[in-house]
């Protein structure tokens, strides 16, 4: 008997302890899971973000605490640690296994998720999904909540940049993936923008990709200001490029009225999280940033997914759902428009003068 | 041999002049000031880490859990400075270096004396230390605005002895702080017993027990060193980045580090190779990694060059060092 | 005599006892683990790092490492479906083109570590940012579709069971790598590389051959692994399995395979790759945090070293 025929002994016995489980039972599919289906009265909703420890989704979670309170939901959060776009697979399973009412997700990648949210919503699961929509691939979720009209969000953005450098002059835009529909979306919306005579003395000279990681973005933004010695203007529109953009005119000193500075200097917007730049909107290295409340996000994220668990609700074109008033913001009916998609309201402008009022806790 | 050390550094050299000569013709403002701070401050995290693997690759070691070190020595280093700014920068620093000492004991104990293969041992430590940094920081980051100012100006002033001195005015802290870390270590591995025994151990472990080096200990002290290096460079990510994240903190950064230091003519088969190799070596990635940028080169080639860089710098490397040992050979 | 004591009561029992006790564990503190639908569905999510893991054993039993494997499933994910895509390459086809793909560029990898007599580390650590880096390049940060009638593969289900076609195909393969490597000339020749390849070159084996040869199976592997999780999920990407490589090998030594080379059973790399499943998804249903997660895995793996190591050497005293 040598040790491979006992290892080849074990192995069999081991499939053979294995094989029964893999039988089908007689009845019906899946009845042998203890906790298929949820409780009824207590509904669960779980929010997966793209990955855990991001400020920006830990701001979201605090809606979703508000309306836990009101509406007597149990609520988790669970996630991949890094964003990988296929990471957030096995949370969804592992969440269908638990037996949730509703997943909230902010979805790291348009398409690789389809199939698995398909069996979610297979089981009954409501899928919802914040900060960004599966563009293309609207069917595997029930309804997407968005901060504001994306489609708008290109002529603010230039309208901002505008105003800041005289409507004269070079600026770039740092952005994160080159495959973030957001950001395509508001970088189409820039270069269509651009085109209206009032912007015609300004120049968009460069988009770059900093991957919404910190080396990269910083490493990005800097290449920036040496290929453009005379640039006016940056816009991030992503809270990582805004911050790598905001230390890189920090570090190499061109942040209007910095020691290198050049004329006006170096103007950084975009999109930006209030307690992350509280520091360089202060100093007046930056002189806006914009964003939402992502808590607002969470709030009627949680309400829709509620009032569709009571069947109350049914996300279609024109349909309307009632949110009660957050402190900051009011709220009230919120309509459902093309491809069931809700949009909250306005960005919020954060600012030198404002900026503690928002980034305290 | 001597001559072989140096036919590397020569060769790196060669490759950064002829890198930057090329960037500079396609991009004349790659020489421009901006540029250049740009890549001195890009290399002195990667400098600092490298030179800590430097010792373990030459014991025939590998660290793979030195990001994940740089992640959890930065991480306490920030919360310490967001909590009790008391201690000062210079406090928190060191508490952070000597956690990466700490982390690097851990390893190298487990890989000294309970005789775990490095590569386990490291790659069991990569994910516990990275859980851990999630587990010390509840998950959450630490924010630019709450650690302290003079964090921050050590990647934006130099010393200000050097205040009047043009140009290098405006090299930052960060930079003479590696500069330093980088001396310490080519004085260590050259001139002390211990650095003698690394060589030594590398080149022929048996040997070295034979001829009454304490092996373990110089195993051991190896990964010490190494975590110090991981635990330094936490400490400046904290303050070029000013945000640290506990998912974003080094994560990943092991494959720069060890590609650092093998381009750098560190051998993995042990026991060649020193400081001013991956001094030069890490110059070279800055180099490549700023030049990507500032030329525009596609976003979606950038890895692929880089990955080709890395291969070519290896072949052509043992080639060298073949021809290099064929010639020894007739010379005897 | 040592040697003998280690291999009988070798590291495989730690992860076979490892892997009751997390079962146990698992079904213990939380009722809705212990269900087979969900089991064999959660199962699902690691059939490609079995495949992977298979080769890898030879890999690591020959002395080597390769580093590059995931590199390489998403290089040829992205080529095949450009291939079908772009070229009009009829779908079937790529069942034939992946592992082929999958096997040149590992072969390319061997010839580098046999010609060139580079340390395999390093040569798949470069080869790793190289391959992916072109997957990049065809792809861009965008996805490409898999053909529809290829999508879906781990949805089939032998008939009256939960075994899905990818549980099945480990399975054989499984089967087949383990009386390669313990029943045949070659799985002799690869175990002798490992524990001494000087002596194994003096004793007349073609180690050069053998190290192209077992890079190839790496890549047809991560072929063969492509192919399923293109199927799992619908798309391709140059980002995909990122980061798997190094459960890859955690399964493989946890399965008892010595890192310097030399020892080591598929029977092993199974079981601690089914301790890894178990552990992940015991504390998946249990609600426990991705980071805990990682580091209760890493701990893992440490832990079974130690203690192979230490009941190793007290036998061997």
């Amino acid at each position: 008997m040598t040790r491979k025929s006992i290892f080849a002994l074990a192995a069999l016995a081991a499939f053979g302890a294995i094989a029964p489980l893999g039988c089908k039972p007689a009845g019906k599919d899946g009845a042998s899971g203890s906790g298929d289906a949820p409780k009824s009265g207590s509904s669960r909703i779980v929010f997966i973000p793209k990955n855990m420890g991001n400020p920006y989704f830990e701001a979201m979670e605090k809606g979703f605490q508000q309306a836990s309170k009101e509406l007597g939901f149990e609520f988790s959060t669970t996630g991949p640690a890094v964003a990988e776009p296929t990471a957030q697979i096995s949370y969804i399973k592992d969440e269908i296994q638990r037996g949730a009412t509703a997943i909230v997700i902010a979805a790291n990648s348009v398409d690789a998720l389809n199939g698995t949210l398909d069996e979610a919503k297979a089981k009954g699961i409501k899928i919802i999904t914040v900060d960004s929509d599966l563009t293309g691939n609207e069917s595997h979720r029930d309804l997407g909540v968005l901060a504001c009209d994306f489609d708008t969000m290109g002529d603010f953005l230039i309208e901002q940049m505008g105003a800041i450098m005289n409507y004269e002059g070079k600026f770039a835009i740092l952005s994160a993936t080159t495959d973030a529909p957001n950001q395509n979306k508001w970088i189409k919306g820039m270069q269509a923008a651009i085109k209206n005579p009032k912007y015609a003395k300004m120049q968009l000279v460069d988009v770059v990709y900093g991957d919404d990681k910190d080396q990269k973005s910083l490493t990005e933004a800097e290449a920036l200001l040496t290929k453009h010695p005379d640039l006016k203007g940056i816009i991030a529109p992503t809270t990582v490029g805004v911050y790598g953009c905001a230390k890189a005119v920090e570090q190499a000193g061109v942040y209007p009225g910095g020691k290198n500075a050049k004329g006006a200097g170096v103007s950084v917007i975009g999109l930006g999280v209030a307690k992350q730049m509280q520091r360089h909107l202060k100093d007046g290295i930056v002189p806006k940033v914009f964003l939402w409340d992502p808590a607002e996000q969470g709030y009627i994220a949680s309400y829709a997914a509620v009032r569709m668990a009571e069947g109350k609700f049914t996300p279609a074109d024109g349909a309307t759902i009632n949110i009660p008033d957050l402190p900051l913001t009011k709220m009230g009916d919120k309509k459902v428009g093309k491809n069931n998609v809700l949009i909250i309201g306005e960005p919020v402008e954060y600012n030198k003068e404002n900026v503690d009022k928002y980034a305290g806790e | 041999m001597k001559k072989l050390l140096e036919r590397r550094e020569l060769s790196l050299l060669v490759a950064i002049v002829l890198i930057v000569s090329v960037a500079i013709i396609l991009q004349p403002r790659f020489a421009s000031e901006q540029n250049i701070r740009s890549i001195l401050l890009w290399v002195p995290l990667l400098a600092v880490a490298a030179m800590g693997q430097t010792a373990v690759i030459i014991t025939r070691g590998i660290d793979v859990s030195v990001g994940s070190i740089l992640g959890l020595a930065g991480m306490t280093t920030a919360i310490l400075l967001r909590d009790y700014p008391q201690l000062g920068v210079g406090g928190a620093a060191i508490i952070g270096i000597g956690l990466g000492a700490l982390l690097g004991a851990i390893n190298g104990g487990m890989i000294a004396f309970a005789k775990v293969p490095p590569i386990v041992a490291t790659l069991g430590t990569l994910g516990i230390y990275r859980g851990l940094t999630f587990i010390v920081s509840g998950g959450r980051q630490v924010d630019d605005y709450q650690l302290p100012k003079d964090l921050m100006n050590w990647s934006l002033e130099g010393p200000a002895l050097l205040a009047k001195v043009p140009f290098v005015n405006s090299i930052p802290w960060v930079v003479w702080i590696a500069l330093l870390v980088m001396m310490l270590s080519h004085l260590g591995m050259t001139y002390t017993r211990y650095g003698r025994d690394v060589y030594a151990l590398g080149g022929n472990p048996d040997a070295a027990a034979l001829r009454g080096i304490p092996v373990n200990f110089v195993t051991f002290m190896a990964y010490v060193l190494c975590g110090i290096g991981g635990g330094f460079a936490g400490v400046l990510y904290a303050s070029r980045y000013g945000t640290v994240n506990p998912a974003g903190i080094g994560n990943g950064f092991e494959l720069q580090v060890i590609a650092a230091v093998v381009i750098g003519g560190v051998s993995v088969f042990g026991g060649t190779g020193g400081a001013p190799g991956v001094a030069l070596s890490c110059l070279l990635l800055g180099v490549v990694n700023v030049a990507l940028s500032v030329l525009a080169i596609a976003d979606t080639w950038q890895m692929a060059i880089y990955g080709l860089v890395l291969l070519v710098a290896i072949i052509a490397d043992e080639r060298f060092a073949r021809s290099a040992r064929k010639r020894a050979g007739e010379a005897v | 005599m040592i040697t003998r004591i280690r291999s009988r009561f070798g590291p495989e029992i730690v992860a076979i006892v490892l892997l009751i006790l997390a079962f146990g564990f698992s079904a213990f503190r939380e009722p809705r683990f212990l269900d087979a639908e969900y089991l064999f569905d959660r199962s699902t999510l690691y059939m490609e790092a079995g495949i992977l893991a298979l080769s890898m054993t030879f890999v690591i039993i020959a002395g080597h490492i390769d580093l590059s494997v995931t590199s390489i499933l998403a290089l040829v994910g992205a080529m095949c479906t450009t291939l079908v895509s772009k070229y009009g390459m009829p779908p079937a086809a790529m069942i034939l083109v992946a592992p082929v793909v999958g096997g040149a560029l590992g072969a390319l990898n061997g010839l580098l570590v046999s010609k060139e007599k580079l340390p395999s580390l390093v040569v798949t650590l470069a080869t790793m940012a190289l391959f992916r880096g072109v997957a990049q390049i065809l792809l861009g940060d965008h996805s490409l579709p898999m053909p529809k009638e290829l999508v879906g593969i781990h949805k089939m289900q032998l008939p009256g069971t939960y075994f899905h076609v990818p549980l099945v195909l480990l399975t054989v393969l499984a089967v087949i790598a383990a009386f390669v490597l313990h029943r045949t000339v070659w799985g002799r020749w690869v175990t002798a590389l490992g524990t001494n390849a000087e002596a194994a070159r003096h004793a007349g084996i073609p180690t050069g051959k053998i190290l192209v040869q077992l890079f190839t199976l790496s890549g047809i592997a991560a072929g063969i692994g492509s192919l399923l999780m293109l199927s799992r999920l619908g798309v391709a990407r140059f980002d995909h399995a990122r980061g798997l490589e190094l459960d890859v090998i955690t399964a493989v030594v946890l399965g008892g395979a010595s890192i310097f080379g030399g020892r080591g059973t598929i029977f092993g790399t199974i079981t601690a790759l089914g301790l890894v499943g178990v552990v992940q998804t015991g504390m998946g249903v249990a609600g426990v945090k991705a980071e805990v997660q990682v580091a209760v895995i890493g701990l893992l793996l440490i832990v079974s070293v130690l203690f192979s190591n230490i009941t190793a050497r007290k036998r061997g005293r």
